[in-house]
């Protein structure tokens, strides 16, 4: 693969409900604070990606909606529906394919306007299944329920994935839900869907996210260092949950191979520093890791408890807090990527994880993690 | 919030988007549907290269794209795979909580369906436990024509 890097990134804050800003006003702050990181203005973009989701946002064409408040207007724009990190990565192949120096990739959503669980079960076939009544919580609740009766991984085990993650969180001046637990909150808190307690559970978030993405040449004048990606792939499972092993995720396998071997990257465990990964349910931190090669299947939930996965542990997961102390889908998989953008430059602040060189980001899109997107990132 | 709006109840527009929609069924649910609905029957089709039998019936094989030919009957029952039990009233639910959802991989069938589990209580679900298709006493051609799963 021909050389590409990050070289800007920025973001609003996390939160609950962003009364004073829409849509366009959340990308125009993302935008620019992207191109001050990168030291550019909108001249310096030669074409721009923009992600979101017409049910999140109720309107039709939803990405056009932003595409002036996204630097794109006079420029050509493209649009990815699903998760930032795949709309990324179209980005970067518009990068790679020489026709472009830079791409501008948005993305965001405001969970806050409507109703998750209405959104999210008409992600359900119409004709076959959605009049159940399925949504995202009670599909993850399947799954979690299938991988834990598999692998023997507990709901304490869940339970500190949590902990873990709001107590980083604390550390994060743009998480929404910065929280010091214990285990037994989280299995005190309501159960919404077994095994799925409330803090088993992402919240439902607004947010935007915007990363600058250059080619070798263009990346050479930007302000920050460069962040070069070394790997990134997708891989995408059978849709109807029927036909999955919902205990397993093959596609993430699969992904993740494809990212580590175009990395050069033979045990991931070990040379890979820091890790931000989508966890929008506790559970699926502990899966995706076992899914991606960081330890052996069945295995996270006891090295979770060792502390391997905490800021000061062997690879730490998820330093920001990730999804669980802010989850707005669709920005959710770019978030992780400027976040490891800012862990290798040195520029994350108190959830900084010392001499970070090499980190991975993941993002998901699809119920129960049908597709995955990994990125190598690499200072 | 700035301060000068310190008080102020931010301006919320409210909206509802409704569309009605008609998704056909196609010749492959249609059939599916029509045999639920008439014979109280599960079909599936089934993949001759992969042998693999899909229920939900799928016309084309998601995973080598040849055409599913065939039609086999599967049993009613079936085997749990996995299960979760709605507590709180999700706006998705269409009856009151709690609500239990199963994934049934029936005798005949390599996939699993979809399905509520009643007739049990909560404490009893099991992954593994055989399940059995109790069907509608009136039926119209739907999911629902399988009223639920329940324990054989």
């Amino acid at each position: 693969m021909d050389k590409a890097a990050i070289i800007g990134v920025g973001m609003t804050a996390v939160e609950a409900n962003k009364a004073t800003d829409t849509f366009a006003d959340m990308a125009w702050e993302a935008v620019n604070k992207a191109l001050e990181d990168a030291g550019m203005t909108l001249n310096d973009i030669d074409n721009i990606v923009t992600t979101s989701n017409d049910f999140w946002d109720g309107r039709t064409i939803s990405c056009m909606a932003v595409s002036d408040a996204s630097g794109a207007r006079s420029k050509n724009v493209s649009c990815v529906e699903g998760d930032g990190a795949f709309g990324a990565f179209y980005g970067l192949t518009r990068v790679l394919s020489g026709s472009y120096g830079t791409t501008l990739v948005t993305a965001h959503s405001k969970g806050s306007e409507s109703i998750s669980s209405l959104i999210t079960n008409a992600a359900f076939d119409p004709i076959y299944d959605r009049a159940l009544g399925m949504d995202i919580i009670t599909a993850c609740a399947l799954q979690a329920n299938a991988y834990m009766s598999r692998t023997g991984t507990t709901a304490e085990q869940l339970a500190r994935v949590s902990v873990k993650n709001h107590g980083n969180a604390c550390q994060n001046p743009l998480a929404q839900l910065p929280m010091t637990l214990t285990v037994n909150d989280v299995l005190d808190s309501e159960m919404i869907a077994d095994p799925l307690h409330k803090l088993d559970c992402s919240p439902v978030s607004d947010a935007c996210c915007a990363v600058i993405i250059a080619n070798e040449e263009r990346a050479a004048g930007c302000r920050e260092a460069p962040v070069w990606i070394k790997g990134a792939a997708f891989c995408s499972d059978a849709f109807f949950l029927g036909d999955r092993d919902l205990s397993r995720a093959p596609a993430l396998t699969q992904a993740a191979k494809k990212a580590f071997d175009m990395a050069g990257i033979e045990r991931p465990a070990d040379d890979i520093d820091v890790v931000e990964l989508y966890d929008a349910f506790t559970y699926q931190e502990l899966m995706w890791l076992e899914a991606m090669g960081f330890c052996e299947d069945a295995q996270a939930g006891k090295k979770l408890e060792n502390g391997e996965f905490d800021r000061n542990g062997t690879l730490p997961v998820n330093p920001s807090g990730g999804l669980l102390s802010g989850h707005p889908v669709i920005a959710a998989g770019l978030i992780r990527m400027a976040e490891i953008v800012k862990q290798l430059r040195g520029d994350a602040g108190a959830c900084q994880i010392a001499g970070a060189r090499r980190g991975v980001a993941h993002g998901a899109n699809g119920l129960c993690g049908q597709s995955h997107c990994v990125w190598v990132l690499e200072k | 919030m700035n301060e000068p709006f310190a008080g102020v109840e931010p301006m919320v527009y409210q909206s509802r988007i409704s569309v009605p929609y008609s998704w056909w069924a196609g010749d492959t649910a249609g059939k599916f549907f029509v045999a639920l609905r008439d014979e109280k029957k599960i079909m599936g089709t089934s993949c001759r290269s992969c042998n693999r039998v899909f229920v939900p019936p799928r016309k084309t094989c998601p995973t080598c794209f040849s055409e599913n030919t065939d039609w086999v009957e599967v049993a009613p029952e079936g085997t749990l795979q996995s299960f979760t039990i709605a507590r709180r009233q999700l706006a998705a639910l269409p009856k009151p909580a709690p609500v239990i959802f199963g994934l049934i991989k029936l005798d005949g069938a390599d996939t699993a369906l979809l399905h509520y589990l009643d007739e049990v209580t909560p404490e009893a679900v099991h992954i593994g436990m055989r399940v059995r298709a109790r069907f509608a006493e009136e039926r119209n051609g739907t999911i629902g024509d399988i009223a639920c799963f329940s324990p054989v």
